[in-house]
């Protein structure tokens, strides 16, 4: 009886102790502990689609949506805030000058002039970043959206040059001490320096059935869909509204619409 | 035959001290760079490739320009060159070699670099940039020392060694037109984007690596008085000048395009090296120094009485070869990534680190093409009995 009794304590303790190594070795020091860790159950009804596109309403952008979708994306991928011109960026804004060059406006109608456009990866249908990178670290999953595998990257920034929008960004130095700590996510992992990253539609979410980060925070101004599918809500604002793409002549046929 | 290198005067093995300190020096800059990161360099998020592969690409030109030689020597029996050729496949084994340690010292994850070959892509050039380079190195080490052998052994070389020769003719061709496609094919770089970039980078290639080579031959006479031979010389200086006029001919040909069709994308780039844009003019100064010497060289290099004078020859190569390394080695790349996607101006210039790493790699290919022209010029020595290289010509 009693040593049954110290068993049970011995195995209680042991457990308990297990239990918080875990949890521990799971989470390591990280400042937050925000979210739930994920199990099988999270990704039994994930999000599928032939191929994913958005559709992006500028006329609803305001410098400040912008910068909450930015927030959204950088909190969710632990995207690092870097000051200058080896800065890190998923999802940023910029004029129209910057996100149409091509276009060339002389005479832009104010509103449109002053407005706060939202630049991301485009998930190009034939993106030259895959075509360019030597090691497929770069590379097109069969839904068409364009994904980085971090570990297998060599950092020879190939699909920097190649990739016509400016979507990508180089780790010059180790991001983690320019993460903020509030904005720590556990549950997604940080990159090391000398490697590319960029956008890649929350595929962690689309796995969760949960739609992207700046998606669920841009207050509809953003519509994340199936381009494959004619009856999606998305290919229904494509058909209703006159969208443009940026530099469709260069040929990469990107996924995501601009409403102007 | 490796053991020619490892007998010398002082000035030999001081030369080889003073590279290997020079060598640990820049080693020290690449550490930091390693513990660090690419942090350390100019580049950016906009100019993302900058100094280290500029030297990439001006490199191969080098390696490649060995082919100035060979061809004309195998296959128009251009019997002068035959002094000569060794050196030029013995500076083409230390480019290739520079060129792949400016693509190491260029990888955020250097210690990964093997995934190339562990997943190879064919659809990426630099795929087959690695490839061309590394077959173009064998290949000059096996034609370099296995002539030389037979050379010394006063023997015709094996008849296998001749159809490698003509494999490496093309060769040579091919890495620098490869080079060229790593840039060529790319949909948002517009001074990239241009059909003749190939056949630039063959001509500046054909005139910036024979000129490199002779300049060179010339410090071999005067340190140890080996003499390729007055023809040979003359040969080369005649195709160094034709290679240049060609050059310059090339790059009127861009300048034609982008500014009689007028179109920004194309015309942009051009008018922020040569004038500045959006008030940034960092590459101007660099840009007209190449024009006035690239067309100052053609000043020396045509007029016969100037070319087949050395004193002015050499002047007029110097002058070539900066003219040609401003072009390609600092001009071409910052060109490319200029205007950014976004058509503004994000401004690049090397670091300090980043140029003493650079000295590392040039340390080491001078290292290399030390040791093997040693070689060479010793071999030469036993079979012709003269000792012109270990003793310096008086002054007279």
């Amino acid at each position: 009886m009693k040593s049954s009794r110290r068993q049970f304590m011995k195995l209680a303790a042991a457990s308990a102790l297990g239990l918080g190594a875990g949890k521990l070795a799971f989470m390591g020091d990280a400042p937050a502990f925000a979210s739930d860790i994920p199990t099988a159950a999270t990704f039994e009804h994930p999000l599928k689609a032939k191929h994913w596109g958005m559709v992006i309403d500028t006329t609803k952008f305001t410098k400040e949506l912008v910068e909450k979708c930015a927030h959204a994306c950088r909190k969710q991928h632990n995207v690092p805030v870097i000051e200058g011109k080896k800065e890190v960026k998923w999802f940023w804004g910029g004029t129209f000058e910057e996100a149409f060059p091509n276009q060339i406006p002389e005479y832009l109608s104010e509103d449109v002039e002053k407005r706060e456009i939202p630049l991301l990866c485009n998930h190009c249908e034939s993106p030259m970043c895959v075509r360019v990178c030597p090691t497929q670290a770069t590379f097109q999953r069969a839904d068409g959206i364009v994904m980085m595998d971090m570990h297998r990257c060599i950092g020879c920034r190939y699909c920097m040059a190649g990739c016509p929008f400016g979507a990508r960004s180089f780790n010059f130095q180790n991001p983690r001490p320019f993460i903020k700590d509030e904005d720590f996510n556990p549950n997604y992992p940080t990159r090391t320096r000398g490697v590319v990253e960029k956008c890649t539609f929350c595929t962690e979410l689309l796995a969760e059935g949960k739609m992207p980060a700046c998606v669920e925070v841009s207050e509809g101004a953003l519509t994340f869909g199936d381009l494959g599918d004619e009856n999606s809500e998305i290919r229904h604002l494509l058909r209703e509204k006159f969208t443009i793409r940026r530099k469709p002549d260069a040929g990469t046929k990107p996924s995501v619409y601009y409403i102007i | 035959m490796l053991e020619k290198a490892l007998k010398g005067s002082p000035r030999y093995w001081g030369t080889l001290a003073g590279l290997i300190g020079l060598i640990a020096l820049g080693s020290g800059f690449w550490m930091y760079q390693l513990t660090n990161g690419l942090v350390i360099t100019g580049l950016s998020r906009d100019v993302s490739w900058g100094f280290y592969i500029a030297q990439l690409t001006y490199f191969v030109g080098v390696a490649a320009s060995a082919v100035m030689l060979v061809l004309p020597y195998y296959f128009h029996h251009f019997k002068q060159f035959s002094k000569m050729i060794i050196l030029g496949e013995f500076l083409a084994i230390p480019a290739v070699i520079m060129c792949m340690l400016f693509v190491v010292v260029d990888l955020g994850q250097p210690q990964r670099m093997l995934n190339i070959i562990i997943h190879p892509t064919p659809n990426s050039i630099l795929f087959y940039d690695m490839i061309v380079l590394n077959v173009y190195l064998l290949l000059n080490i096996v034609i370099g020392f296995i002539s030389l052998q037979a050379f010394r052994n006063k023997m015709d070389p094996p008849k296998w060694i001749k159809p490698v020769i003509y494999l490496s003719v093309i060769w040579a061709f091919s890495i620098h037109t490869v080079t060229a496609f790593l840039y060529a094919g790319l949909p948002g770089r517009h001074y990239w984007l241009s059909a003749i970039m190939a056949a630039r980078f063959l001509s500046s290639a054909f005139c910036s690596g024979p000129a490199l080579l002779l300049l060179l031959t010339f410090l071999l006479k005067a340190l140890t008085g080996f003499d390729p031979g007055k023809k040979a010389i003359k040969g080369l200086a005649l195709i160094i000048t034709y290679a240049m006029c060609i050059n310059v001919f090339f790059y009127l040909l861009e300048l034609f395009t982008a500014f009689y069709s007028n179109m920004p994308g194309h015309m942009d780039p051009i008018i922020y090296l040569f004038s500045g844009l959006h008030g940034h003019n960092d590459l101007v100064p660099f840009m007209w120094t190449a024009t006035v010497l690239g067309l100052g060289s053609l000043f020396f290099l045509i007029p016969t009485k100037f070319r087949e004078n050395p004193p002015a020859l050499i002047v007029g190569l110097i002058m070539l070869v900066i003219a040609t390394w401003i072009d390609k080695g600092m001009g071409l790349i910052i060109g490319g990534f200029t205007p950014n996607p976004f058509e503004e101006v994000t401004v690049y210039l090397p670091t300090f680190p980043e140029l003493m790493v650079s000295l590392m790699v040039f340390s080491i290919g001078a290292l290399v093409l030390t040791v093997l022209w040693k070689i060479a010029v010793e071999v030469r020595v036993e079979v012709e009995g003269c000792n012109h290289s270990l003793v310096p010509p008086k002054a007279e």
